[in-house]
């Protein structure tokens, strides 16, 4: 059985801001971090994995070079494999343009039985990226996974959350699974495996190795939509600011909720 | 569509310190003299706009273009559980009315099922000019292959220029794979709906996870489809009914599938935040989930449902369908006290729309001060328990 997951890089800190005066984007860090929903991907697999034991795991991500430590990271966690896609042609690719990417790596790949995303990503938050996946590859899914519950060799049964109820359902193979957080804990990267894989060689691949080379269907060109602007959210609110020792606030705020009829 | 030029012959160190510093996504590479972009690029072109002057050129390739004028119709997905519709629907329809106001289009409905007969009547009473309905006993229950083999149907007989989500769980799975089958775009969790004269819709969101706006359109694709969330917009109002009902013929369509759902359980129903009139919601500068005992006197005199951020959440404090934000809930209370909450941009857009806005904060630059009508600068632990010895006066 063979298993892929996605993980991706994200930024540890969500402190963009726009400066509105001159335009431009700050970012207090460029440190990077793995998507934490990705944490409960590579869970998800690594139980799969438990249950047979002769499934290999390829973690793969589309990401610049550096996104090679998220790799690293799953590979330390217990991945088989793993796998970066990158090529400067790739820059600017939306959602459409980054799961055709992923779906011809996975389909050079080959023969994938599982591709198990997490739920969304903490920067592009879309939780888009998995079924588009599927949707090019042609094969069904099913989102927001907490539970695997049976493993056959031709189906599998997993039980998912949604808003107001939950559901089991039975998945033929080859399928995709999104995975939702759960009970389970992530697992740390082990010093162990680090060691054991100390001299692998993560495999890179660029546009020119995949199957489809139309660069036309990648990147900012393949991608239908773009971004026109950016810009800070708009504060225009008028507000009465209080200030004072703990005593005012507390009457002017006593006050505030009499006033209003709140009391 | 097009890529970023780099003027080599003007390039010293100086230049490429200003690049990698105005980039914030770190793409720019300098290596033997030689100055590239790599993938972390997302072609914001601050680099062309904002960066010194002649090194950094946008390309703009050659395109084929679309004929829009072929495309017409709002059309909104109208959700469905157990024959009853996700009020989201309503709301998208209210958004769509509005959307063709100013491009003269019709506004559609779609609803699938086994018995929605109700859906699409009520879909009539809030104004839309048609319903499409495809209804089978196979429709029942979402099934994400058969109702994206119907909204393919649909979009080869209707052309439609929009088609509009709820960004629901399920809207959120089914909207993508429509998506990629149709090869066209889709901009998830949009706060704001606008459009152009010749048919592009504009969506903002807020981008590269952190506190700034995108506006994004599609400018060659259609149809343009976009998920909003349930109460970012406004329900649309009810009218005399002037639509049609369309029975939609669903025998040539494929109803083979590789999922087949074996139960499905209804989750117990918790007081739902969205619809709550009252809310204290509190953010990390509670220490210790104990902490949390200062606030249960405002509780209780103000009837008040507690909300939180997203860290809490994280923290295994609350429910997650009491966190407040864009990838929580929307709420439009009457009154909202924010207690110890920093104002990240995915907070704001969950409620912002809030009648009265009490924020209390130590930090007087938190960006809640600057939407909340009443900004109390001041730490939670002082000033809570200050407040707990009045209300403790009242009876
Ligand atoms: C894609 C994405 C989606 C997100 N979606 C959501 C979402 O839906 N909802 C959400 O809430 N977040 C969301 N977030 C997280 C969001 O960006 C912020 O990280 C989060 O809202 C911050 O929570 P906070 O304000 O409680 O914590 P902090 O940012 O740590 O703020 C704590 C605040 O409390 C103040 N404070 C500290 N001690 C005291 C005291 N003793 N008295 C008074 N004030 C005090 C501090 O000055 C500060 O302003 C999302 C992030 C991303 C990237
Ligand atoms: N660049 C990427 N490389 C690998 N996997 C990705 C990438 N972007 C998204 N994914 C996967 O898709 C999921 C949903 O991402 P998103 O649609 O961005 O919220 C993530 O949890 C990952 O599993």
């Amino acid at each position: 059985m063979k298993i892929v997951t996605c993980i991706k890089q994200v930024p540890a800190s969500s402190n963009v801001e726009v400066d509105p005066v001159t335009g431009v984007l700050i970012r207090d860090s460029n440190n990077a971090k793995l998507n934490p929903y990705d944490l409960y991907a590579l869970e998800a697999s690594f139980s799969i994995k438990e249950k047979n034991p002769n499934a290999t795991i390829t973690a793969i991500t589309m990401g610049p070079p550096n996104a090679k430590s998220v790799l690293k990271e799953a590979l330390y966690m217990g991945t088989d494999e793993a796998v970066l896609v990158t090529d400067r042609r790739f820059a600017g690719a939306d959602v459409l343009a980054t799961s055709y990417t992923l779906s011809q790596l996975i389909k050079l790949i080959g023969e994938v039985d599982i591709i198990i995303c997490g739920k969304q990503t903490t920067d592009g938050d879309t939780a888009q990226v998995g079924p588009e996946i599927a949707e090019f590859l042609g094969v069904p899914h099913i989102p927001y996974v907490i539970e695997i519950l049976e493993i056959l060799d031709d189906k599998i049964v997993v039980k998912s959350t949604y808003d107001t109820h939950d559901e089991i359902n039975e998945i033929k193979l080859p399928c995709l699974l999104t995975i939702e957080k759960s009970n389970l804990t992530p697992r740390l990267p082990s010093y162990k495996r680090k060691i054991k894989m100390k001299n692998y060689q993560i495999d890179t691949v660029t546009l020119d190795q995949l199957n489809d080379k139309n660069p036309k269907h990648y990147g900012l060109n393949g991608s239908p939509t773009q971004v026109e602007e950016i810009f800070p959210p708009s504060n225009e609110m008028k507000s009465k600011f209080i200030e004072g020792n703990k005593e005012t606030l507390a009457h002017e705020l006593y006050k505030i909720l009499d006033e209003n009829k709140f009391l | 569509m097009g890529y970023i030029k780099i003027n080599q012959d003007k390039i010293n160190d100086k230049i490429v310190e200003q690049l990698k510093k105005i980039c914030p996504f770190d793409a720019f590479v300098y290596q033997d003299a030689y100055l590239s972009i790599n993938a972390a690029c997302k072609l914001c072109k601050l680099c062309v706009n904002k960066g010194p002057s002649g090194i950094c050129e946008y390309i703009e390739e050659e395109k084929t273009f679309i004929d829009k004028e072929k495309y017409q119709g709002i059309t909104v997905y109208i959700e469905q559980r157990e024959n009853k519709a996700h009020p989201v629907a309503w709301e998208l329809i209210g958004k769509a009315k509005s959307l063709a106001k100013v491009t003269k289009e019709p506004v559609y409905a779609i609803v699938i099922g086994e018995a929605v007969d109700s859906i699409a009547n009520k879909a009539l009473e809030y104004g839309v000019d048609k319903v499409f309905v495809y209804q089978d006993d196979l429709y029942k229950d979402f099934n994400v292959e058969l109702y994206t083999n119907i909204l393919i149907d649909y979009k080869t007989r209707m052309n439609p220029n929009i088609i509009l989500f709820g960004g629901t769980p399920e809207g959120r799975s089914f909207a993508p794979r429509v998506a990629a089958r149709l090869k066209t775009g889709l901009t998830a969790d949009c706060t704001s709906l606008d459009i152009k004269p010749n048919g592009d819709l504009i969506q903002v969101r807020p981008a590269f996870g952190g506190n700034i706006m995108a506006k994004i359109h599609t400018p060659n694709h259609r149809p343009q489809l976009a998920t909003a969330r349930y109460k970012i917009f406004n329900a649309s109002n009810k009218e005399k009914p002037h639509g049609k009902i369309i029975k939609m013929d669903s025998s040539g369509i494929s109803k083979d599938t590789s999922i087949k759902l074996l139960s499905s359980e209804n989750k117990p129903k918790v007081k739902d935040i969205s619809d709550a009139e009252i809310i204290i919601a509190v953010g990390r500068a509670f220490k210790k989930k104990k902490d949390l005992e200062l606030i249960e006197p405002l509780i209780k005199k103000l009837n008040a449902e507690v909300a939180c951020t997203r860290p809490l959440i994280e923290n295994g404090w609350f429910d997650p369908r009491r966190q407040i934000g864009l990838s929580g809930r929307t709420v439009k209370p009457k009154l909202i006290i924010n207690l110890g909450i920093s104002g990240a941009v995915q907070f704001i857009e969950g409620m912002k729309d809030s009648e009265i806005i009490i924020t209390v904060n130590n930090d007087i630059s938190n960006k809640l001060f600057s939407i909340s009508h009443y900004s109390i600068a001041g730490d939670i632990y002082e000033v809570i328990p200050e407040l707990n010895k009045l209300l403790a006066k009242i009876i």
